[in-house]
């Protein structure tokens, strides 16, 4: 066991998983510390549901260990494993009613109070009216609830949500983040979320580990993820980027260095810049490109090929010089808008920016972004 | 005339439903006879003496006993043993499963005649004596079948993510099937039972095929004693029956109807 670890923190050493034609998860090492609220944030096929079933004991791992806090839990069986799994299609027992589903963990347990603990949960979840139904009677996001107050009640070491939210419409998705947030804010249990809708990844964890193919591509908080991916997948997957290619010029300062696009200068922060690399896309989100001049050196000039007005905002594509269009999301702020065909500068911060090895595809992981609008 | 015309489809379906049930009419309505001669084929006078009587005819009572029992032991035995196969059939993959999907489904291909005659064959080579256990090893034979398909339908339904949160919950392997698999299967298996013990009931083929002298069960007795005129007593028994078969479908449908309000 590693030093220095607390004592439910759930540690994945090496956890492999292959079947007979594919490898769906790459020796994965990841550490997530107890009362945290985890995201597994990949599209569907990265491996993030593997993993999570391997956490749960349902699937058996091709390697690798899995342990909470000292406690090796590799070799024991789902039913011995004090982790409970909110499942994506609820699998609530259709046969019992919403108190006996509530209260089957405990009472496999053999818990006295399971009825009293069950009935405190209900009302946890706003439920206690419902206890005497049967679950196809309820709605889905009432039948959402008794799924997580069935594996809540059981205060179990990990608590894992595959895709919890997937089967509720947008309005009832928005008003369970918030819930589900305040629920694990309330009862301080380790919560891990697969997710493959990245707003949602970004609404509710403190930290995200963002899933491609089997392998983790970066692990952080919501806004660094955000702010400073470090591969062209991230920077696709995690909203949008505009990607433009460039080459770095030698020099600059500790802070900031130039690179060159297409016979223009443009800034970013060194500590944005990967390292030895000479080829990079220059990357900065919609929402930071500004119509008009900034003042500041980052600044291209292009024609506006497309407007879309959505209310809070209006998207633009302006082409450049060289063909490549760039989104830029003006915010409803009352700033002067752009008409079609006009010719504008946009501008951004240097710090807005971020470079990324040319090495990659640029459209990696745009495609795989599932419109929940 | 409008008035028959907007009603046709009621008018078929009751004249649908009095071609069903006119036989069972009749053989309730003939159970109350008092029959001139030998033969009850012409309603004499009605008479409660068979009803009073039920045993009257001699062999009877042993007959239906020795059929009930057959059809207790062998739907019990069958289920079991379907369940088990439906069962691993609905959930497993392994080698020869599509052959055995296959063979489960040649006894109810098979005709009876063939089945009976080649059952005796080889209950013959084998030394077994005909009579009660010759008939009971056939007729759990036979039901196997239709209990797996019976049972197997309703494992197809079952949600594997159940078991798997059960598993999850705490649930040994034993408690997931005590607790969960088995009550959501029991309708399934409920009915692969009931289905096998009408079978084994009213089986006559077959059993004819294997039983001995000491071995008559009720199908057989009704058959031998139609050449000598039918006794009363068999339409009293052939009432209750049906009877008994109206209650059980009753019950059932309104377990499931008091589940379906609930769900509503």
């Amino acid at each position: 066991m590693m030093a220095g670890q607390e004592k439910g923190d759930l540690s994945l050493v090496a956890l492999t998983k292959s079947f007979a034609t594919f490898t769906a998860v790459h020796p994965l090492d990841l550490t997530i510390p107890q009362g945290s609220f985890f995201a597994l944030l990949g599209p569907s096929g990265c491996g993030k549901t593997t993993t999570l079933r391997m956490i749960a004991g349902l699937e058996e791992p091709s390697g690798g260990r899995i342990h909470i806090g000292d406690t090796d839990i590799t070799e024991t069986r789902a039913y011995q494993r004090n982790v409970n799994t909110v499942f994506q299609s609820y699998a609530l027992f259709p046969h019992m009613s919403v108190m006996d589903n509530v209260m089957f963990g405990l009472r496999r347990r053999g818990d006295k109070n399971a009825k009293a603990k069950a009935g405190e949960i209900l009302e946890l979840v706003q439920l206690g009216q419902v206890a005497d139904k049967k679950p196809t009677q309820l709605s889905g996001g009432m039948q959402q609830r008794v799924a997580l107050a069935r594996a809540l009640v059981n205060r179990p070491d990990v608590l894992l949500l595959d895709e919890p939210l997937g089967a509720l419409d947008l309005k009832l998705r928005r008003q369970m983040q918030m819930e589900l947030k305040r629920i694990q804010q309330e009862v301080g249990l380790t919560f891990i979320h697969v997710t493959h809708d990245q707003e949602e990844a970004m609404t509710m964890a403190d930290s995200i580990a963002v899933m491609n193919a089997g392998r983790i591509e970066q692990l952080g908080d919501p806004a660094t993820l955000y702010e400073q991916p470090r591969s062209t997948f991230v920077a696709n997957f995690l909203g949008q980027s505009n990607l433009v290619r460039a080459q770095v010029n030698p020099g600059g300062t500790d802070r900031i260095v130039t690179v060159r696009v297409h016979d223009t200068d443009l800034e970013v922060s060194r500590e944005h810049l990967p390292y030895g690399v000479d080829d990079v896309w220059l990357g900065v989100r919609p929402e930071k490109l500004r119509l008009g001049e900034a003042g500041g050196p980052n600044q291209l000039r292009g024609i506006v090929r497309d407007v879309s007005f959505s209310g809070v905002a209006t998207q633009y594509a302006v082409e450049m010089p060289w063909g490549q269009e760039l989104i830029v999301v003006q915010q409803n702020d009352g700033s002067a808008r752009a008409v079609l065909g006009e010719t504008v500068s946009v501008s951004w911060a240097a710090h807005h920016g971020f470079a990324l090895d040319a090495s990659q595809d640029a459209a990696a992981g745009a495609e795989l972004v599932e419109d929940h609008g | 005339m409008t008035w028959v015309k907007k009603h046709l489809i009621a008018f078929a379906a009751l004249a649908v439903l009095v071609y069903m049930l006119v036989p069972n009419v009749i053989v309730a309505a003939f159970s109350f006879n008092d029959p001139k001669g030998k033969y009850n084929y012409n309603f004499n006078e009605f008479s409660t003496e068979a009803w009073t009587n039920p045993c009257g005819a001699q062999g009877i009572c042993e007959s239906l006993g020795l059929s009930l029992q057959v059809g207790v032991i062998a739907s019990l035995a069958a289920t079991v043993l379907g369940t088990m196969i439906a069962f691993a059939l609905g959930r497993y993959r392994f080698r020869g499963r599509s052959a055995t999907n296959l063979l489960i489904f040649m006894p109810m291909a098979t005709p009876e005649v063939v089945m009976g005659s080649s059952l005796l064959t080889l209950f013959l080579m084998l030394g077994v004596p005909s009579g009660r256990t010759a008939i009971l090893i056939a007729h759990i034979m036979f039901c196997v079948s239709f209990v797996v398909v019976a049972v197997k339908a309703r494992v197809a339904t079952l949600d594997p993510k159940l078991e798997e949160a059960a598993a999850d919950l705490g649930a040994n392997p034993r408690q997931t099937f005590l607790r969960v698999t088995l009550p959501l299967a029991a309708p399934g298996i409920a009915a692969g039972g009931l289905l096998a013990f009408s079978l084994s009931f009213d089986d006559y083929i077959i059993t004819n095929f294997n039983a001995s002298p000491s071995s008559i069960t009720f199908p057989m007795y009704v058959w031998g004693a139609s050449a000598r005129g039918v006794p009363v007593q068999v339409y009293v028994i052939g009432t209750v029956m049906f009877l008994l078969a109206l209650v059980v479908v009753m019950v059932g449908q309104l377990i499931s109807s008091r589940r379906n309000r609930q769900v509503v």
